[in-house]
């Protein structure tokens, strides 16, 4: 198999590599720009911990080949808040204790962070439905819950 | 303000809600979990793994695989017959066969995913690749996959050598349990039926072997939960000392049990990095994690409880057949999880006849090893069962049948009829705060109410008592090659006065860097940012196993007060020449020693100059190091209990169960950080609601797994998950140091008792009982089908 070239933006950075036909979008990321915030937990689409954003809408980049996002505009954890400086969002994972073992949690601040920028998320029904395609197996999702409604008000208070 | 006033007044570290420390790397992308190991030059593994459930290995031709691109080497097990030694969970007990642990399957399989060869290639792309160019040639031999058929005399071995299936046989009992059982008024008996689980850590199991040419070393990063145990076996196997293996777990995605054994893969990849000399990877997918990660539960149990007639039990038999799987897993072995089921099955109440008997059973299935509540949760079905079917016969509510039986204030140290000994918890006091919190009364009203209108709601009970930071004098398996009993703590500040605390602990997302860092805080009088929780690190202690078994707060934590103790005795005797005064005058807190009531003081930063690097100022028996190794053994242990209440209410067009409310009453004895308890019950819970409807390993009657995806295999998801209330309760300081009890599996134990007693009571106009979990809606349907009839 030949290795094509792609043109992808990550993050804001952009970057030209060549890969293989067969490289998934997550290895991509995790293995070959050393963006590891992404992590891979079932390689079949269930678990969500693999999501990111493409184009600004959630993905599972498991379940997409690298070439397939070639000329797309990606953001990952990474893109987030900083350790010095964590987002809103982040900050209310950190509060609520949203995060056990921290492996789902990429997944879930990727998740939470499409939902917010497109619903109301007025209820906590509506929440749980939208975290739905994310596993967590430490958490119970209570707290999870909990930092997202937390995450909504805030931004709802914030001056637009 | 006198200073010891002024010392009770000040925050305490231990209990306060603190966010905890390792979050900021974790969400911001900067965890380091073992596959995010950028290695230079790291050869990746595949392993070609069997498809058949028990068949002899004929003949193996890598050779199509060996010429494949980007191959290395191709081991088979032959390779490693001189250079690796197979390992055995050994143990005194009787009759017991202890299966060898190798590499890779030698001469036979004995389940359908063991792995029998190993590709090194320059990318997991290539190994894939390759793994499916080995030929093999497989003689099948007859199955062996029910455990009942499988104990029977004449059955098709799966281990030769130890003439039978049946890998262990226990027995416990105390009084006559027959005679008091045929002269007890009321009796109620059931076959019940835990089926198979899988611990379903997020990250799937993953290790890198890095091999340094210059020592002929290893350096071994793993996803477990006990690197000292890692470290030990894997130097037994390849016949190196200690201080050439290092096992390092980093960060881990959850393991819950599923990642403290010691795994096939884990001797492979470090005996292949050592015969290559190079650093060798492997990754796992979730199919083999679902096919080879140690598996769950697997009981089939028959058990009869008898009473009086106001509702008191007497007596309790049970006979237990343990579904283990294919080997003995290590170094738990195979007694493991069906021993805890008979150990524990009369639970927190008063029975003065007791016998459990138990028979673990190999069969050609993945090994079942430990998992969140090992035994426990099994054992509390069954027992809280059995309590619900006996008020049902008796007309006492679920309640006041276990407010009479539970072992009271005064019966403490109360010993059951397996042995185990209870001291002092809050058994009825949980039971009555959980029943507070959620309005059992007047759920109970409103049953009433939705049941005229044809509904089926029901609610669960479920009480349990269980042993946690288990201490030297009890074992799992007597006998077994590790001590579960001790931990160890070193901690030292060294001569820029910051401190830095060791253990042989592995945090795996209990937080205990967290909660580590507030006992040493508090008792060295030291800084809680100051202070680094070294852990998941086999050179950070001189033995230690690991963190399971919820031990690690009353054990690690125990060893760190001791030693944090030690340290700050050592900084206020310096502190006291500095000073000029006597050491009786000094506090240590907040990273400074204080003559007390005045604002002299020298900070640890001082103090430690002066010790290590500022020649003689200080007389030389006030030099010491600054540092202190402690190990604690708390003996026996301490017993934490809870009650858990479920709220249900089924749709009787999906058989949808919804569950509504949960509560959970818990006495975990001294809090060291509500927020992480909170966060462990309610994850406990999740796994043990999804243990109750949904989660199930299946394997076909010729031993093929049938779910070996997320597709197949059901894990709750938010939607599934009620929210969760937890109520905390402390009742008495155990005897553990520092008053800590351990509280990491109990949500797992208690509620697939409430859900399937709520689910049970729900029905209970149908007259059907929930004798096996999960209660999927296919067996529901069924259920409700042959009632119907
Ligand atoms: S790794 Fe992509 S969904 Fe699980
Ligand atoms: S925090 Fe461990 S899987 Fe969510």
């Amino acid at each position: 198999m030949s290795a094509r070239a792609i043109k992808v933006t990550v993050n804001g950075v952009a970057y030209e590599r060549s890969v293989e036909p067969r490289l998934l979008l997550a290895d991509f990321l995790r293995h070959t720009l050393g963006l590891t915030g992404t992590h891979v937990g079932c390689e079949h689409g269930v678990c969500g911990a693999c999501t990111v954003l493409v184009d600004g809408d959630s993905a599972r980049s498991c379940l997409m080949f690298a070439v397939q996002a070639d000329g797309a505009r990606i953001e990952t954890v990474e893109s987030l808040g900083t350790i010095g400086q964590m987002n809103a969002l982040q900050e209310a994972f950190h509060e609520h204790h949203a995060l056990q073992c921290g492996f789902c949690t990429p997944g879930m601040l990727m998740t939470a962070t499409d939902l917010m920028r497109k619903y109301p998320l007025a209820s906590d029904d509506e929440i749980r439905e939208g975290l739905s395609g994310n596993l967590c197996r430490c958490t119970g999702y209570e707290h999870i819950v909990r930092a997202v409604r937390a995450a909504v008000g805030r931004a709802k208070d914030a001056p637009s | 303000m006198t200073e010891q006033a002024d010392l009770d007044l000040r925050p305490k570290l231990i209990g306060a809600r603190i966010k905890r420390t390792e979050d900021p790397r974790l969400l911001t992308g900067l965890g380091n979990f073992v596959d995010d190991r950028q290695v230079a030059g790291v050869l990746h593994v595949a392993f070609r793994r069997s498809d058949h459930a028990h068949a002899r290995i004929g003949p193996i031709d890598t050779a199509a695989a060996q010429a494949a691109p980007g191959v290395t080497a191709v081991f088979t097990a032959a390779d490693f017959e001189k250079t690796v030694k197979p390992l055995r969970a050994t143990s005194r007990m009787k009759g017991y066969y202890a299966t060898p642990i190798r590499p890779l399957a030698h001469d036979k399989v004995r389940y359908v995913g063991e792995p029998i060869a190993g590709i090194i290639a320059e990318s997991r792309y290539f190994a894939e690749d390759a793994a499916e160019r080995i030929a093999i040639a497989f003689e099948p031999l007859p199955h062996v996959a029910d455990p009942a058929e499988a104990a029977q005399r004449g059955a098709s071995l799966l281990h030769e050598e130890a003439g039978t299936n049946v890998l262990v046989a226990r027995e416990f009992k105390r009084g006559d349990v027959d005679a008091a059982l045929a002269a007890a008024p009321v009796r109620v008996k059931a076959r019940f039926r835990m089926r198979r689980r899988t611990p379903l850590a997020l990250e799937p199991r993953a290790c890198v072997a890095e091999y340094d040419r210059s020592r002929d070393a290893l350096t071994f990063y793993s996803t477990t939960q006990v690197p000292g145990i890692i470290r030990d076996s894997i130097a037994e196997a390849l016949d190196l000392p200690g201080h050439r293996i290092r096992v390092i777990a980093p960060d881990v995605g959850g393991a819950f049990g599923g990642k403290a054994s010691l795994y096939p893969e884990e001797i492979f990849v470090c005996a292949a990095a050592h015969q290559l000399r190079r650093p060798v990877k492997w990754t796992s997918d979730r199919m083999e994690d679902f096919a080879a990660t140690g598996q769950a539960f697997d009981e089939i149990i028959e058990a009869e409880l008898g009473f009086d007639r106001d509702g008191r039990a007497l007596a309790l038999a049970a006979d237990v057949v343990g579904d283990v799987g294919a080997y003995s897993i290590y170094p738990w072995t195979a007694a493991l999880e069906p021993v805890q089921v008979v150990s524990f099955l009369p639970g927190p109440y008063r029975i003065e006849h007791y016998r459990g008997r138990v028979q673990a059973v190999a069969t050609a299935k993945a090994p079942t090893g430990p998992y969140r509540g090992v035994g426990r949760p099994t054992a509390t079905f069954v027992t809280e069962r059995l309590m619900d079917m006996a008020a049902a016969h008796l007309g006492l509510d679920p309640k006041e049948i276990r407010l009479r039986n539970f072992v009271r204030a005064e019966d403490f140290p109360y010993r059951i009829g397996s042995g185990i000994q209870w001291d002092r918890s809050g058994f009825a006091e949980c039971l009555t705060a959980a029943c507070d919190r959620i309005d059992y009364a007047g759920l109970r009203q409103r049953q009433v109410q939705v049941r005229t209108a044809g509904k089926y709601f029901g609610i669960g009970i479920a009480s349990y008592a269980e042993l946690t930071g288990i201490g030297s004098r009890i074992s799992v398996a007597p006998g077994m090659p590790i001590n579960t009993g001790t931990e160890t703590a070193t901690v030292t500040v060294d001569s820029t006065g910051a401190v830095t605390a060791a253990f042989g602990i592995a945090s795996h997302g209990q937080g205990l860097e967290t909660t580590l860092a507030q006992v040493i805080a508090e008792h060295l009088g030291a800084r809680l940012e100051d202070v680094r929780i070294v852990h998941g690190d086999s050179a950070a202690v001189a033995g230690g196993s690991g963190t399971y078994a919820s031990r690690s707060m009353v054990l690690a934590g125990g060893a760190a007060t001791l030693a944090a103790t030690a340290v700050r005795e050592k900084l206020v005797n310096a502190a006291a020449h500095l000073l000029e005064t006597a050491p009786g005058d000094l506090v240590a807190r907040d990273g400074r020693v204080t003559v007390a009531g005045t604002d002299r003081w020298v900070t640890f930063r001082e103090v430690a100059r002066a010790v290590y690097a500022e020649m003689g100022r200080l007389p030389h028996e006030a030099r010491g190091e600054l540092a202190a190794s402690k190990t604690y053994d708390p003996v026996f242990g301490t017993t934490t209990s809870a009650t858990h209440i479920a709220a249900v209410e089924i749709d009787p067009a999906t058989l949808e169960i919804k569950i509504e409310r949960f509560v959970v009453a818990e006495d975990c004895g001294r809090i060291v950080n509500p927020l992480i308890v909170d966060g462990q019950v309610h994850g406990g819970v999740a796994q043990g609601i999804g243990a109750a409807l949904y989660e199930e390993i299946v394997y076909d009657v010729e031993g093929q797994l049938h779910t070996g995806s997320l597709v197949d295999y059901l894990v709750p998801s938010a939607c599934e998950i009620p929210p969760l209330e937890v109520v905390h309760i402390e009742s008495e300081s155990p005897t553990t140091l520092g008053g800590f009890r351990g509280m990491g599996e109990g949500g797992t134990i208690g509620a697939p008792a409430a859900v399937a007693n709520a689910v049970a009571d729900a029905l209970a106009p149908l007259g059907i009982e929930i004798n096996e979990l999960p209660v999927t809606p296919e067996r529901l349907f069924r259920l409700l089908s042959a009632a119907r009839k």
